[in-house]
């Protein structure tokens, strides 16, 4: 059994290979213009470029930092008035319905507004990211304090609990895989609109990188870009999980 | 009733302050400026084309891009084999965001319907995806090993046994790609293709027309609710009493 799965991870891997392999097969045999689609080899050997003279650094801190300053404040700040809300069932009566209104709204559509009243400014990135982030965490956090099981509300009423015990031992741990999900669906929302903000307001970072490659067909540095994107994705992906597991597990 | 306490007074407070002129900007405009604007873009037709642009990009998308996802869903479900062997390089390309594909779509397609809906379309694949693949893993196995007894081909084994099974399951995969598709629509409209709803936003923003950005604003959050409860309403009234029965 292990034999086996050992051999499929290699076959996922090399399928993986073979994808790229054929990406290069099409370049090579110049089945795509490379305006459109740079090989393989010209794009690493971009991104290797980009590493060198530090240009890569620069804009993956760029897009990085802005992401997860918004992301931390959007996560503090969701789950802070989540539970504020959550916790009273009056206060959700009011504010939920507006809530649900603005859930479906198109965080990017946010960004002209902002332009109009901040500028072009970092205040006006980190504005958008925190907005656009902050739904996730906020809903989820409801979501969460909404399934705790009522009678465990009861039992700590008979048991004359503090609020603070009841939150630290009773809310937030049955909250918290609703909670975890609100978080890492956030921290995608603040990936595409750090990138998208960046595209607007031409800031160092990834998004402008890719815009200024792709408008000089400067395909290799567009999809060097990508590639990094992809990475810094399947990073924080890979991350959450790894968090999501270890501080859940007393679950299973 | 209680929900409408809030958005009603906060469109009162705002109206208050625009009206007693407290804070003087260009770039503010008080709700019964939003209104009219609103209205006016709405009676002369350019609000109603531009929502007209957004909705086909985000359809056309939403339905190339959920045919891909499905298809490759029910392959990856069905084979055990195509399952694990695909695994990684799903892995590695889902999480590609696809606003970063903006400016490949820009490259190859220039302006146009062409660039928003493949970049839709990429964005539907994975949610379908995903919610195909694991919904016909759970296919029940009894159903499988009948399929198996009668001897069906692969075609009636999908159409007859599977497809029924998991008809819940994809509507709530095309309930989540709807959503994605409407906000991808936007999203590039308001970065670089000048089309739609999300251009109109980003030109009444440069042009200095706040009250008529904040109505395409609400518009836009409109269609959004509207297309969410919609679909929502939907998928309970069809298949509320499936997951009873489940």
């Amino acid at each position: 059994m292990t034999m086996r799965s050992a051999f499929l991870n290699a076959g996922g891997i090399g399928v993986f290979l073979g994808l790229l392999g054929l990406w290069e097969l099409i370049t090579r045999f110049g089945l795509v213009s490379p305006v459109f689609l740079p090989s393989v080899g010209d794009t690493f050997g971009a991104l290797l470029e980009q590493g060198k003279d530090g240009s890569l650094v620069r804009a993956v801190m760029g897009t990085g930092g802005r992401m997860l300053l918004g992301f931390s404040l959007a996560a503090l700040v969701g789950c802070g008035v989540g539970l504020l809300i959550g916790l009273s069932s009056q206060a959700r009566h009011y504010i939920e319905p507006s809530l649900e209104f603005l859930r479906p709204l198109p965080a990017s559509a946010v960004i002209p507004v902002a332009i109009l009243l901040l500028g072009l400014t970092k205040t006006m990135i980190i504005s958008v990211i925190v907005f656009g982030s902050l739904w996730p965490v906020l809903l989820a956090t409801i979501q969460g304090i909404k399934s705790v099981e009522p009678r465990l509300f009861e039992m700590a009423r008979t048991m004359e609990l503090p609020h603070r015990t009841v939150i630290a031992s009773i809310v937030l741990p049955s909250a918290l895989p609703d909670i975890f999900s609100g978080l890492r669906l956030a921290l995608t929302v603040s990936l595409i609109l750090a990138v998208v903000t960046e595209m607007m307001s031409a800031e160092t970072g990834l998004g402008a990188t890719i815009l200024y490659a792709a408008r000089s067909f400067r395909s290799p540095e567009l999809f060097a870009g990508v590639v990094t994107l992809g990475a810094i994705g399947f990073g924080i992906n890979a991350m959450m999980e790894v968090a999501q597991r270890h501080l859940l597990r007393w679950r299973t | 009733m209680r929900a409408l306490i809030l958005p009603l007074s906060v469109i009162a407070l705002w109206e208050a302050v625009g009206r007693t002129q407290l804070v003087q900007s260009d770039m503010m405009s008080k709700p019964s400026d939003i209104g009219l604007a609103g209205l006016a873009a709405l009676t002369d037709g350019s609000m109603l084309f531009a929502t007209s642009q957004t909705i086909t990009t985000a359809l056309a998308g939403l339905l190339m891009g959920s045919a891909i996802g499905i298809s490759l869903g029910a392959w990856f479900g069905l084979s055990d084999l195509a399952g694990r062997l695909s695994l990684i390089s799903v892995e590695v390309f889902r999480p590609v965001p696809s606003v970063a594909l903006i400016p490949i779509a820009m490259l190859v397609f220039g302006f146009g319907y062409g660039m928003g809906i493949s970049i839709v379309a990429f964005a539907c694949v994975w949610p379908t995806l995903i919610v195909t693949q694991a919904a016909v893993r759970e296919v029940p196995r009894e159903l499988m090993e009948v399929a198996r007894g009668l001897e069906l081909g692969w075609a009636s084994r999908l159409f007859k046994i599977v497809l029924p099974d998991i008809v819940p399951n994809l509507f709530t995969a095309l309930r989540l790609a709807a959503g994605i598709s409407l906000i991808v629509a936007v999203t590039v409209e308001i970065t670089a293709n000048p089309l739609g709803l999300g251009y109109a936003l980003v030109v009444a923003q440069e042009t200095l027309h706040p009250a008529t950005m904040f109505a395409f604003l609400i518009w836009i959050g409109l269609i959004g609710w509207l297309l969410n409860a919609g679909l929502l309403q939907a998928q309970s009234r069809l298949f509320g009493r499936w997951s009873f029965a489940a």
